[in-house]
């Protein structure tokens, strides 16, 4: 069949649509999960959000009610520990890879923090079970904490070396002409401008961990009643959502809807604020 | 000392000027911070020696007792100390690739659409849905998973891929909802932000002369697309995509929630089947006698080597495709 020029513009025009078209629908299905997720997370868990759920502990099976104040306190105690060992050490990472180093050790550092960044989250809970758990022989809130802190480890550096570098030259030139020595420059100077960036980086690691469930397993472990010493085990949001979503039991899953909700409200919270905070595009991180 | 001397003025004292007085401590204080800093950034490499000396150190004996026919066994029985990984990597493979196969394609013409397509209002809200799709933990798409999707897949899509293609091997089988399948759509989701940000990110670095240089031809919008972007993109879209692999390996919670757990090796996508990372999840704290744990400190060896191994080729990809630019999605 003889086609005429005219004729295959037409073709090609309307395969553009059609692939156009395509693309868009991929588009909406790649955000349909987050939509359907969401709805049921609110219909499924709103009626059981109520304030016994942030005031009581877990009852047991049978006794309907009760609530997860200690797991929502327990995700808080673990986040802090988390924080107290991956802030500092990305923090300052970062500021090595932004401000010191020759260009090339840092390429090499800069790809071992993005592979480091891909080890699956259940590699570090046996790395801390091996090293904390085993040694002192019990869980703990202890092993729960640095598990996660240890992932936030590549994430901060490398969202604060990204922040750093917007810092204009010009900043440190002038601050090292007035004769203030390099490392108060960095912390008064760089650091301080770039401090809102630096708490994003910081707040954005927070939420990815805040959800994180497999680390926790078995350093963590859960506790269904208060911790009452961070050398013991305790309990964790993520943690008691997996323990109720696998039981058999119909008000475990109702509390197990109820907790998810709760988390992932959390964790949006900080995102939507977060980028509200700070409409710079470089500092947004996935 | 290396001070800047100013011209004195008349009637000032002889004392050491205030460059002089801060320059002692203040070197200290540099060369402290340095090397401070330093030692921090020296952490990733730290850490990632101690993830493997940690691994290897808690596998010894089962190491030395199965030597290769560890990932070469299929029997995995803690009763009898018998213990070979092979159905947990089976299961692993296929439940990535099955994840693969959904989120690649529909991944990449996401991104294609958000460089190429959309118009500029839609781009950024899409942007944002996709990185709060990003932030879902994998605990709450699992929960979603047995108690939504499983049941939806039992009843409508399953049967049908059963009377469509029931007489291959594949598809085969009564169907429990809990499967390798269902195993792989949870992981297709859960990977499908990072494949679409790395992709955005390495297609926006094509530079917009490629571009024109097609339109400018008398291409159309997919023309160009497909012959100026796609193929200027396509390692990096390869590390994109390797990427979202090495993801789909080492994924746990959503996965151990929906794939049934059971070590065994079918053909049927509809069977029950086990991944490396929930076998760990699921018996680490059952594990009673040393070898067991042994055993499953291996397990924990051979996932974190595979995911290694994919990160690596993943960032070398889609490093020489693009700048530092595209360094910030891969996180």
């Amino acid at each position: 069949m003889q086609s005429t020029p005219g004729n295959n513009r037409r073709w090609r025009t309307i395969k553009s649509a059609i692939v156009s078209a395509l693309s868009f629908i991929a588009a909406i299905l790649v955000v349909a999960p987050l939509g359907f997720v969401f709805f049921h997370l609110v219909r499924s868990g709103a009626g059981a959000v109520n304030l016994s759920f942030f005031t009581q502990l877990p009852k047991p099976v049978g006794e309907a009610g009760g609530g997860m104040v200690n797991a929502i306190v327990g995700t808080a105690e673990l986040l802090g520990i988390a924080a107290l060992i991956g802030v500092p050490v990305g923090v300052l990472g970062g500021v090595y890879l932004a401000e010191y180093g020759s260009a090339r050790s840092n390429r090499m550092l800069r790809f071992i923090a993005d592979v480091l960044n891909g080890v699956p989250s259940i590699i570090w809970g046996v790395v801390v079970y091996g090293l904390v758990v085993l040694r002192f022989k019990s869980f703990s809130a202890y092993a729960g904490g640095l598990s996660l802190g240890l992932i936030m480890i590549p994430l901060i550096m490398r969202t604060t070396e990204e922040v750093l570098l917007l810092v204009p030259n010009g900043y440190r030139e002038a601050a090292l002409a007035l004769g203030i020595s390099r490392w108060k420059t960095i912390v008064h100077i760089v650091m301080k401008t770039a401090s809102k960036g630096i708490v994003t980086g910081i707040l954005l690691a927070l939420a990815r961990v805040a959800g994180e469930t497999a680390p926790l397993l078995f350093t963590a472990f859960g506790n269904r009643f208060w911790n009452h010493s961070l050398r013991e085990p305790i309990a964790a949001l993520p943690l008691q959502i997996f323990t109720y979503a696998i039981s058999p039991y119909e008000d475990w899953h109702r509390q197990a809807w109820a907790g998810a909700l709760v988390l992932i409200v959390g964790i949006f919270f900080i995102n939507i604020v977060v980028r509200l905070l700070t409409r710079n595009p470089a500092f947004r991180v996935l | 000392m290396n001070v800047v001397t100013r011209p004195s003025i008349p009637g000032e004292t002889e004392q050491p000027s205030l460059a002089t007085q801060m320059s002692r401590p203040s070197r200290f204080g540099d060369r402290a911070f340095e090397w401070l800093t330093l030692a921090m950034a020296l952490a990733v490499i730290a850490l990632v020696f101690l993830v493997g000396w940690q691994l290897a150190r808690g596998s010894q004996l089962a190491i030395a007792k199965f030597g290769f026919h560890f990932l070469t066994t299929s029997t995995w029985d803690p009763v009898a100390e018998q213990y070979g990984a092979l159905p947990f990597i089976y299961g692993t493979i296929v439940s990535s690739l099955i994840a693969l196969i959904i989120a690649v394609p529909l991944s990449i013409a996401t991104a294609v659409y958000l460089t190429e397509l959309a118009p500029l209002w839609v781009r950024q809200p899409l942007v944002s849905l996709i990185e709060m799709l990003a932030a879902i933990p994998s605990v709450i798409l699992g929960l979603w998973g047995i108690f939504v999707m499983i049941p939806w897949l039992k009843a409508h899509p399953f049967p049908l891929l059963k009377t469509l293609f029931g007489w291959t091997p594949f598809f085969e089988g009564p169907i429990y909802g809990i499967s390798m399948l269902a195993g792989g759509i949870i992981i297709a989701i859960m990977i499908l932000p990072i494949i679409t940000s790395v992709s955005r990110e390495i297609l926006r670095s094509v530079p917009n002369l490629q571009r024109e240089a097609a339109y400018a031809l008398g291409a159309t919008r997919w023309e160009v697309t497909r012959i100026a972007v796609l193929s200027y993109a396509k390692k990096g879209l390869a590390g994109a995509v390797i990427l979202g692999l090495g993801r789909a390996l080492g994924e746990t919670m959503a996965v151990t929630m929906v794939i049934g757990n059971t070590p065994q090796i079918k053909a049927s996508l509809f069977a029950p089947g086990y991944t490396l990372a929930s076998v760990i999840a699921n018996e680490f704290t059952e594990a009673t006698t040393d070898l067991y744990l042994q055993a499953l400190f291996e397990v924990g060896l051979v996932l974190f080597g595979i995911t290694i191994l994919a990160n690596l080729i993943a960032q070398v990809l889609i490093k020489t495709m693009a700048g530092a630019t595209t360094t910030r999605a891969v996180q």
